[in-house]
């Protein structure tokens, strides 16, 4: 023993009539921005802690684009809309693909927080569960906001002739972030079924790529066959690929769909995690 | 070493209601015909429970006998199949967010958060409690000063030792001054050293605190050295509860606390057969590797 302990407060006692009354829905409201707050916080703190993985990961997109884009471009095998540079059409895509891989890899972190006690643990203080979902989902977004800037400038580099409006700038990142607080939201869902890592990576690695496949990252839904452009049209990925499409490259979009699916479907992927979290405390 | 006053924010916890002892008020725990089953298996069958206010309760059991199943219903983590629990007078059924302000909980697994340091892991907790942003910096600092980790709190958890992760945990328990320290297994995995001092660190704050500690263990020699009462569970039901001293007495002179268990379970507290065994082996396994 190297120093006293502090003393607390008397213990709460509660008068079973005294018990202040339920939450407002003020209150509670009051205590999800304030909890998302501080796991955002949170999350910010452990990425400053480790960057190396912000480093790596952005080795996948880069060769995306030295190879594939530049032999795609060279071949010319895929009609772009206005004929611009396939080059030019495929970074967007690789920006939403290189979000979607980190996004998918955070129901396996939350498995992994459960297995390791620190879930078990927040889920004993009082927070709501739909807060620590929204932290998780903040962090794939600003991990992917950061992995997207290295994309466009790589972009950039390669000669793809890209927005310098700032404003549009802005609204990309948005358009990333929240694509992939959707998909990891869409992730934390699956683990909270999954329930197992070793479930979750197979899970994991079969729905990602055709998630892939089936957006227009790669080629216009136009070039697609019939049940793929069914496919394509219920795919967040699509949705989000031509938003960035329409800002980066300004080829003919439809932005206000595109925010509302993507904002619908992340509000209905936090609540669906926040549903199934209790599962993995079990 | 003093904590600076708490002023609750509005629903913080419940009213202060002074040193009323008498009914249902001087019960810290109260459970009746608590009940949880895994598919076919009766993890918990039908356990009633009273924990006084103010003492340090154990429930001791081997592995797989219910001991944690228990403890997950208290802290809310689990909803009871059967039977109700109430925390200081608070339902935990009705009120969970309430019960959870008024709890300190250290799980069995070393759960600090090791990709932060250990003043961030405190401070998180803090604003997880609303602790208010005027004393969350001296609250968190007199956590670590309790625990003895003032000099290392500026350094990743993964380069804390077995020993300083339970207590940085301790730390985070009780940055909300909790009225109840919920402890599961808290010194498995520690070497002997390391497991006194983290009960004397325990056995301290309790005393000055005011608070009430249940914790689990099938250590024995800790739970006839360090607790006031004793459960003493076993295949999911509690076969014995009392002060350690009375229970051994019952058994008449020379009695050890093995002996009173032996006697009403039929089995011994080491045997470590049960499917627990295996699954300690690779939570070891998991901490080992986390913690690199």
């Amino acid at each position: 023993m190297t120093s006293a302990a502090p003393g607390a407060p008397p213990a709460a006692l509660a008068d079973p009539a005294a018990l202040p009354p339920a939450d407002t829905a003020a209150a509670v409201v009051r205590r999800l921005a304030s909890r998302i707050v501080t796991l955002c916080w949170v999350e910010l703190r452990k990425m400053r802690h480790d960057r190396t993985e912000l480093y790596t990961r952005a080795i996948q997109p880069a060769l995306w684009l030295l190879i594939y884009g530049e032999v795609f471009t060279k071949i010319r095998a895929i009609p772009t809309p206005g004929g611009i540079p396939y080059l030019a059409y495929l970074a967007p895509g690789i920006l939403a693909q290189s979000a979607l891989f980190i996004a998918i890899f955070y129901g396996i972190q939350i498995i992994w927080e459960r297995d390791a006690g620190v879930l078990t643990k927040l889920m004993v203080t009082p927070t709501p569960r739909a807060a620590l979902i929204t932290g998780k989902a903040f962090a794939a977004g600003v991990r992917s906001v950061v992995q997207a800037t290295a994309v466009v400038i790589l972009s950039a580099i390669l000669g793809v002739a890209l927005t310098g409006n700032p404003l549009k700038l802005v609204a990309a990142a948005c358009v990333v972030a929240l694509g992939s607080a959707f998909f990891s939201c869409l992730s934390m869902t699956i683990a909270g079924l999954a329930l197992s890592r070793d479930r979750l990576m197979g899970i994991g690695q079969a729905i990602t790529m055709p998630l892939f496949f089936s957006s227009s990252a790669l080629y216009p839904e136009q070039i697609m066959p019939g049940w793929l452009q069914a496919i394509s049209r219920c795919n967040p990925l699509s949705y989000q690929v031509d938003a960035l499409r329409g800002l980066l490259i300004g080829t003919p979009a439809h932005l206000g769909l595109d925010l509302i699916v993507l904002a619908v479907a992340t509000v209905a992927g936090v609540a669906a995690s926040a549903a199934l979290l209790p599962r993995l405390a079990r | 070493m003093e904590w600076p006053p708490v002023t609750e924010p509005p629903n913080a916890g419940p009213v202060l209601t002074g040193p009323e002892t008498t009914g249902e008020l001087s019960n810290a725990v109260l459970c009746s015909g608590l009940t949880y089953r895994f598919g076919s298996y009766t993890a918990v069958d039908r356990v009633d429970l009273r924990i006084e206010r103010g003492e340090t309760f154990g429930l001791l059991g081997p592995n797989g006998a219910g001991k944690t199943t228990t403890i997950r219903m208290l802290t809310t983590l689990l909803r009871p199949m059967a039977g109700s629990i109430s925390v200081l007078g608070v339902s935990a059924a009705e009120r969970p967010m309430l019960v959870r302000r008024m709890i300190g909980y250290v799980p069995q697994l070393l759960s600090a958060d090791a990709t932060l340091t250990g003043r961030e892991n405190v401070e998180l907790f803090a604003r997880l409690f609303d602790v208010p942003r005027s004393q969350r910096r001296d609250r968190v600092e007199a956590s670590l000063a309790a625990m003895g980790l003032t000099e290392p709190a500026g350094r990743l958890v993964k380069t804390y030792s077995g020993g300083m992760i339970r207590r940085l945990e301790l730390a985070q328990a009780l940055v909300n001054a909790p009225s109840l320290l919920v402890l599961d297994e808290p010194t498995v995995g520690l070497d002997p050293i390391a497991r006194t001092d983290v009960w004397e660190y325990i056995a301290a704050l309790r005393v000055q605190n005011d608070m009430t500690v249940l914790m689990t263990t099938h250590y024995m020699d800790e739970a006839d050295t360090y607790c006031d009462r004793i459960a003493l569970m076993h295949a999911g039901s509690i076969r014995a509860t009392g002060s350690p001293g009375v229970l051994k007495a019952s058994l008449g002179a020379g009695a050890t606390l093995d002996d009173v268990f032996r006697h009403y379970t039929g089995g011994t507290l080491d045997d470590n057969t049960e499917s627990g065994g295996i699954r300690d082996v690779r939570r070891a396994r998991r901490t080992a590797r986390r913690l690199g």
